[in-house]
């Protein structure tokens, strides 16, 4: 299924209540679910800041939280779309594979980190370290985030309206960076990079599948890359180590 | 007159402190400017199990017959939180070890030696391959920093889990493959370029420290529904404390391994002077474990140095629930073989002392990702010699408990050993020998 932030038709509507029903019992049922289920709806209440809510799905199914969740929320997802009517604490779609996660709030540090594939969009800021070791998902964040901020990022692309803190980039890898805001500084081996029409395309397909194409001007935004000179470890760059 | 051409001359003396290694390696660094890279554990004497002794069995101590009366072996690991614990039949694991360091005929050796005798293998830095889920009846899936190959149909088809927070031969260090390593297939699984270095954080990207972790380990047990055991390695640094902080954090198995433990890859002068000997960390880890009333309900892991049946008893003695076997394992798949002597000098090192396991030209094809060095390795042949020598461990072990009268080879206790120096029985919390003096007894740790 394509990626995106519009609504995707439901079938029915499953509401589980974390106020009278334990975690655990929510997880199990969402792992239960089939490709094929017609429970393609869920609505999670009062989910106060518990961790690991909805954590290991792997079904095409929505799960929409009404409130904080905590950590590694939606952590490892594969095909579900977690919606988050909140703030999310550490790890947001950690380690995330595939599917989308749209959390309505701020976000705590480690957002989206090692993530594989996916889209992570983040209506608000994201603290430090967002898209840490990431290794293929897309993360938009229409806010700003903090520093260390794709750190030894792998593959993907972390897409920022607002501003990134202190050492965006640090030992990047091949993750592509766009932010439209001020860079506090860049980590070692982060430079910045030409931004073609290869990249101003692929920028508008994330723009797109945050649902805010048109909405930013896509001329804003800089990209940032590895400059790949610490891709061997040499005597030369004994002082980046 | 003194005759000046017939005083007797001195024998020339080598310095203790600038012995011929120590000079060697001030040559090469002064060529270099860069530090000395290698695979393996501390090489330096410390002090270790070979400085205890059994006891046996004598007037007050009746000994079970060899051969016939029963000396059980088997361990179960994840009794505390886990629906399905690891039920082994040896208390004899194989540490982690990445499919990348290892070639892909080792990892199947591995599995195979180890399924053959009832015990589990782990996978390493770098995800799960086929070939090693295929080839290991219980397989351990190892949580790192790196999270490289890291995904969940992986984490739900192992048996357990392994949070690595460190090793001992670098605790606090992260890892590095140098490019060399990194083929097509190892680059794919760690979503890398070919042929970069590639390293591997010693820090995980989303959780520090013991709260964290719990909450971590909660995420994980999440989403595997609470069935596999959930495994934190430590190296041995301050085992007392990082072991009680393991179990806080909600661990069904702690692993602690000592500074003679192997690593794929790292520097010299960390082996070697970072972490402390695994005979000084178990009893601290065992104390840590019985002040929390958590002895026997959270199991203990202990590797680093293990090489015969002798060490696996010693180590259960002081309280370790099973033991872990890296370096020793891969020699008996044929690691350092002197039929490869020629090879090893003229790679500048000899059998028995090859290390730079890091440049991928190991003859023995197990430390290599070359097509043509790898195919040297039979994992069907050396998956039998592991299984062998698994099988010689696990008699060795039983011969000393029976003959401290043991019926289960978890009988065996501090009582069973002395110490031969002063060090070790500090460190073991064990009488030197032929007295009963434990030094420090009353010192607290």
């Amino acid at each position: 299924m394509s990626l995106s932030i519009k609504p995707v038709a439901a079938t029915g509507e499953t509401v589980f209540d974390l106020a009278a029903q334990p975690l655990r019992e929510l997880n199990c049922a969402l792992h239960k679910l089939s490709a094929d289920t017609n429970e393609t709806f869920w609505r999670v209440l009062n989910p106060a800041g518990r961790h690991a809510v909805a954590a290991g799905l792997d079904a095409p199914v929505i799960v929409e939280i009404d409130g904080p969740v905590g950590y590694y929320c939606a952590g490892m997802n594969k095909q579900a779309s977690v919606i988050v009517n909140g703030n999310a604490g550490v790890g947001v779609g950690e380690n995330m594979m595939s599917g989308f996660i749209h959390v309505r709030g701020d976000a705590s540090q480690s957002a989206g980190a090692t993530a594989h594939g996916g889209l992570l969009v983040i209506d608000g800021n994201a603290s430090a370290r967002c898209g840490i070791s990431m290794k293929g998902i897309d993360i938009v964040v229409k806010g700003s985030i903090g520093h260390m901020s794709a750190f030894m990022a792998q593959a993907g692309t972390l897409t920022v309206l607002g501003d990134a803190g202190e050492a965006l980039g640090d030992s990047l890898y091949e993750a592509k960076l766009f932010v439209r805001g001020s860079v506090a500084s860049l980590g070692a081996d982060c430079i910045e990079k030409e931004m073609r029409e290869e990249h101003r395309a692929l920028l508008a397909a994330k723009l797109e599948a945050a649902g805010i194409l048109g909405e930013v001007d896509i001329s804003e935004f800089r990209r940032y890359g590895s400059a790949r000179t610490l891709y061997h470890f040499h005597v030369d760059n004994v002082s980046s180590y | 007159m003194t005759d000046h051409n017939n005083i007797p001359r001195t024998t020339p003396r080598a310095s203790a402190t600038f012995d011929e290694y120590t000079l060697s390696e001030i040559r090469r660094a002064a060529a270099t400017g860069i530090y000395d890279i290698r695979g393996g554990g501390a090489k330096r004497r410390v002090p270790h199990f070979d400085d205890l002794l059994f006891l046996g069995a004598s007037m007050s101590r009746y000994p079970l017959e060899g051969y016939r009366e029963k000396c059980s072996t088997e361990v179960v690991l994840g009794t505390r939180f886990a629906k399905k614990p690891i039920e082994l039949k040896i208390p004899i694991t194989i540490a982690g070890m990445s499919f990348g360091s290892l070639s892909a005929n080792a990892k199947e050796a591995l599995g195979r030696g180890a399924s053959a005798m009832g015990t589990s293998t782990t996978t390493g830095d770098g995800g799960m391959t086929n070939e090693e889920r295929g080839h290991s009846t219980q397989l351990v899936y190892q949580y790192l920093p790196s999270r490289y190959g890291m995904n969940p149909d992986d984490l739900k088809r192992a048996d357990a889990i392994e949070v690595v927070v460190g090793q001992g031969a670098k605790p606090g260090g992260g890892g590095m493959l140098l490019g060399q390593k990194i083929t097509e297939r190892v680059a794919a699984m760690r979503t890398l370029p070919v042929g970069i270095d590639q390293r591997s954080a010693c820090r995980h990207p989303d959780w520090t420290g013991p709260d964290d972790l719990e909450i971590k380990i909660e995420e994980l047990r999440e989403i595997t529904d609470w069935e596999k055991p959930i495994y934190v390695k430590v190296g041995a640094a301050r085992p007392y404390y990082d072991t009680a902080l393991a179990v806080k954090s909600g661990a069904d198995v702690v692993v602690v391994d000592g500074m003679q433990g192997g690593t794929a890859a790292t520097q010299e002068i960390f082996i070697e002077h970072v972490g402390i000997p695994t005979l000084a960390a178990v009893r601290q880890a065992v104390k840590a474990l019985q002040d929390l009333g958590m002895h026997r309900k959270v199991q203990l892991v202990v590797s680093g140095g293990i090489r015969n049946g002798a060490d696996v008893a010693k180590a259960l003695a002081l309280g370790a629930d099973a033991v872990a076997i890296g370096t020793a394992a891969l020699v008996a798949l044929g690691d350092n073989d002197p039929r490869y002597a020629a090879e090893y000098e003229a790679l500048g090192s000899k059998a028995g002392a090859y290390d730079d396991w890091h440049e991928g030209r190991d003859p023995a094809g197990i430390t290599t990702q070359d097509p043509a060095l790898m195919a040297r390795l039979d994992p069907v042949a050396a998956g039998r010699r592991l299984a062998n020598y698994l099988a010689v461990l696990t008699l060795e072990c039983q011969t000393i408990a029976r003959a401290c009268g043991k019926s289960h080879v978890h009988n065996l206790e501090p009582e069973d050993l002395v110490a031969l120096t002063i060090e070790a029985a500090a460190m073991a919390n064990v009488p030197l020998a032929g007295t009963d003096w434990i030094p420090g007894r009353n010192a607290g740790l």
